[in-house]
């Protein structure tokens, strides 16, 4: 019987991989249906990459872009909960449906050699960015697109030396074209 | 409508909702809702202690499934809730919790008093709300209702500031449908989809050593008639778990009582053993489960439940059914039905086998010991109730023992903190079952250290003429950690020793209670006996029992079924372990 013990089974569990998720959420808009959302991050331990919120063209209803990192499970997991809030009306992972990522950030760097400035504004051209604002040793940088435009740019000026980034986290949006088969 | 105080219409809501029983206690910010109160139509219970408050209100709801009541102050008084909800909030108990709140224009003063309530008790309830307009006030309250006793039920906590019950308004009772358009999101699913019922029927069909897992959804469903029918029409044993008790009659041949950590040999062997396991309203605790990819390793999962974030959480699910219990088991009984189960050798002998478990392996302890024996008393409890006493129990060795050794027959029969394990919980939630069902006989069986923890509302049940008993099982210990600390601490009894206590007899006697107590095994009837005859005021027993007692068999925390340690005296655990089939 001991052999028996030996060549015992072990649960098998669907194979899981790690990635990104953007997660699209529809809400109430009342006071505290953030810190609901946060608290429930907090809470279980799933941890955030950005969250953004904001109002819609409906009173009273605000639209929620949440990246996260994990794998299906718990990406499943935090679905779940997300609608369990007595508040949420609508929750997606659109990660897989043709959607559109946008981030702005705003980003000063030092710019007291005159050289260096050349060498950012050809940049700022090539990124669409834009100058916002400019002092004797600082430019202002607003730049918009998905994260990895965003990323590149930073990467790209950081050896000038940076004072500061701010970013508002991803805004997402499902492709028009696809409109009839996600609702969000 | 004529005009009305908030705190009136906080009344009026409640005599909407048909409530007949408020506990709490009040203070600053809640007066002018006790000041209604004094008028009002039903029984408002005062509490020595907020808490106690909760249990109370939690122990009502659990003997009942009707919505718990329960009030306090600001500040201290909210933040003495906390465990209560939390307490309810894991075991799915529908509460509704009204406290007073600072006046609107002093929150964020840090005024006397003042508490972010909601905040605090966010992550410890359904849902909850703070009150910001009286013109939201009676919607808001009927929402609360809706959401506490909807979909999985749970506590949902409301918070008033003052000024809004001081002021008055012309208002109007809000309707179901202005609930439920209140509401747009919250739409709990309770007919379970019939293509999974379909693919879980032909799971069912197709197994050879399956077995039902049933968890407190079951109770809160009231599905005992479901239970029992599917199990005999397809011949499947029954476990089921702390919370689950009496959602299945213990005293039913395919009855295998509790699994998991303290689960009987039979039940977790056959869960270990089985190629089907069909969760109803039970959610892969880990007390359950123990070390989960070695938890039921060979059988295909069919998980009912109304939490959609219940299903495929700890454990991958194969056929997930997101759905009332009673209503799904009802529609599988159906699909059954219609294409009956084919009774086969394997299965005959999958039964054969669970029997032959049973009758090797059961329960055990000492019965000829010359120190009172704490499961003695517990069978002796059931005895002298036939079965049909409503047993609450606190947290530790007690609460298993009052699990293992009282055979539970009917839903709702066992209340007990299963998912927080709140010790102090038993003797206020038996108030609040005697009080919502004065036909039962109801018993706490309590532990020395537990019932400690909401000692003084011995005064609201003897104010108030309850008569609840509570049984102390009382070794002197915090048992349940001294007996982890003799197994895996190498018996090092690091703050557990309680033997500086009350002399609880005099302690009842002073509260006017009846305080009995029994010291040898020959007594342990005599003392039952005359505490059944009281019926005026609640009696207190205290039983020495062996201090050293041991609850077994048990499955050490994370480790697989296969680890179980057997009561001494039994065969070696693993030896005994096989896969058939
Ligand atoms: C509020 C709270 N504090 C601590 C614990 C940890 N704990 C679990 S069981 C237990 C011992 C309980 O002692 P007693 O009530 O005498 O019961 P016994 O185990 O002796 O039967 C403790 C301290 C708990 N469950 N709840
Ligand atoms: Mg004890």
């Amino acid at each position: 019987m001991r052999e028996e013990i030996k060549s015992l089974k072990i649960r098998q569990m669907p194979e899981t991989t790690v990635r990104r998720h953007v997660i699209a959420v529809r809400v109430q808009h009342n006071v505290g249906v953030l810190s609901r959302i946060t608290g429930l991050f907090a809470g279980r331990g799933y941890n955030i990459e950005s969250l953004t919120v904001g109002q819609t063209h409906e009173p009273n209803i605000a639209r929620i872009t949440i990246v996260v990192n994990g794998d299906e499970r718990v990406v499943e997991q935090i679905i779940k909960q997300l609608r369990k809030l007595i508040e949420t009306l609508k929750v997606r992972d659109i990660t897989d449906v043709p959607h559109i990522e946008r981030e702005l950030a705003l980003i000063k760097i030092h710019t007291a050699d005159s050289s260096v400035r050349d060498e950012v504004m050809r940049l700022v051209n090539i990124f669409r960015a834009k100058v916002i604002d400019v002092s004797p040793d600082t430019y202002t940088v607003e730049i918009t697109g998905d994260q990895d435009k965003i990323n590149a740019f930073i990467d790209l000026v950081r050896p000038f030396g940076l004072k500061d980034v701010s970013r508002t986290g991803v805004l997402a949006v499902v492709r028009e074209s696809q409109k009839d088969k996600v609702e969000i | 409508m004529p005009k009305k105080r908030g705190a009136d219409i906080v009344v009026d809501v409640l005599i909407e909702e048909k409530v007949d029983t408020v506990f709490g206690l009040p203070g600053g910010a809640i007066m002018e809702v006790y000041d209604a109160l004094f008028n009002a139509p039903f029984k408002n219970i005062l509490t020595r202690h907020e808490l106690a408050a909760c249990h109370m209100a939690d122990g009502y709801a659990r003997a009942t499934g009707k919505v718990g009541v329960v009030m306090a102050t600001s500040g201290p008084g909210a933040t003495n809730l906390v465990t209560g909800l939390a307490t309810a909030h894991m075991d799915s108990v529908p509460l509704v919790a009204i406290t007073g709140q600072v006046p609107t224009h002093y929150i964020g003063t840090d005024a006397f008093q003042e508490a972010d309530v909601t905040g605090i008790t966010r992550p410890v309830t359904k849902h909850n709300f703070l009150v910001t307009d009286i013109k939201d006030l009676a919607l808001i309250l009927r929402e609360a209702f809706y959401i506490a006793r909807t979909g999985r039920p749970g506590p949902v906590l409301v918070d008033i500031p003052k000024d809004i019950t001081q002021q008055v308004y012309d208002y109007k009772m809000p309707t179901l449908k202005d609930v439920e358009e209140a509401l747009p999101g919250y739409k709990p699913h309770y007919e379970g989809n019939i293509a999974q019922i379909k693919k879980a029927a032909k799971l069912i069909r197709q197994a050879k050593r399956p077995i039902l897992y049933v968890g407190g959804g079951a109770v809160a469903a009231e599905a005992q008639e479901e239970l029992v029918k599917l199990a005999e029409m397809a011949k499947i044993p029954v476990t089921t778990t702390l919370m689950g008790k009496g959602a299945f009659p213990e005293d039913h041949p395919l009855a295998l009582h509790m699994l998991g950590m303290h689960g009987t040999y039979y039940a977790n062997m056959a869960v270990y053993n089985s190629d089907l396991l069909i969760a109803v309203g039970s959610r892969f605790d880990d007390r359950v489960t123990g070390k989960i990819d070695e938890f039921a390793p060979e059988a295909k999962i069919i998980h009912i439940d109304i939490d959609p974030a219940s299903i495929s959480k700890t454990i991958h699910v194969d056929v997930p059914i997101v759905g009332d219990v009673k209503k799904v088991l009802q529609k599988l009984i159906k699909e059954l039905e219609r294409k009956p189960v084919e009774w086969d050798e394997a299965r005959e002998s999958w039964i054969k086998l669970i029997e032959k478990w049973k009758i090797e392996h059961p329960l055990t302890y000492d019965r000829k010991s010359k120190i009172i024996k704490p499961e003695y008393v517990v069978e002796e409890i059931y005895n002298i109730t036939k079965g049909e006493a409503i047993i609450t129990a606190g947290v530790g060795q007690h609460q298993m023992w009052a699990a293992m050794f009282y055979k539970y027959k009917f839903p709702r029969q066992f209340i007990n903190s299963g998912g927080l394990g709140t010790m102090g919980f038993g003797f206020p939630a038996a108030v609040g079952a005697k009080i919502a069902r004065p036909d039962k006989e109801v018993i706490a069986i309590e532990g020395d250290g537990s019932f400690l923890m909401n000692i003084q509302d011995i005064a609201t049940a003897v104010q108030y003429r309850v008569p609840v008993k509570v049984a102390i099982l009382n070794n002197e210990f915090l048992g349940m950690v001294r007996q982890w600390q003799e197994l895996f601490y190498d018996s090092r009894y690091s703050s557990v020793c309680l033997s500086t206590q009350p002399d609880f007899v005099k302690l009842a006697e002073s509260f006017g209670a009846v305080g009995l107590r029994a010291t040898k095994p020959s007594e342990v009837k005599k003392v039952l006996k005359e505490a059944m005859s009281i019926n005026d005021r609640p009696v207190i027993m205290d039983f020495a029992v062996d201090r050293e007692e041991n609850v077994l068999p048990m499955v050490p925390a994370g480790k697989s079924y296969r680890e179980m340690i057997l009561h001494p005296g039994e065969k070696g655990e693993a030896e005994t372990m096989y896969l058939v089939g």
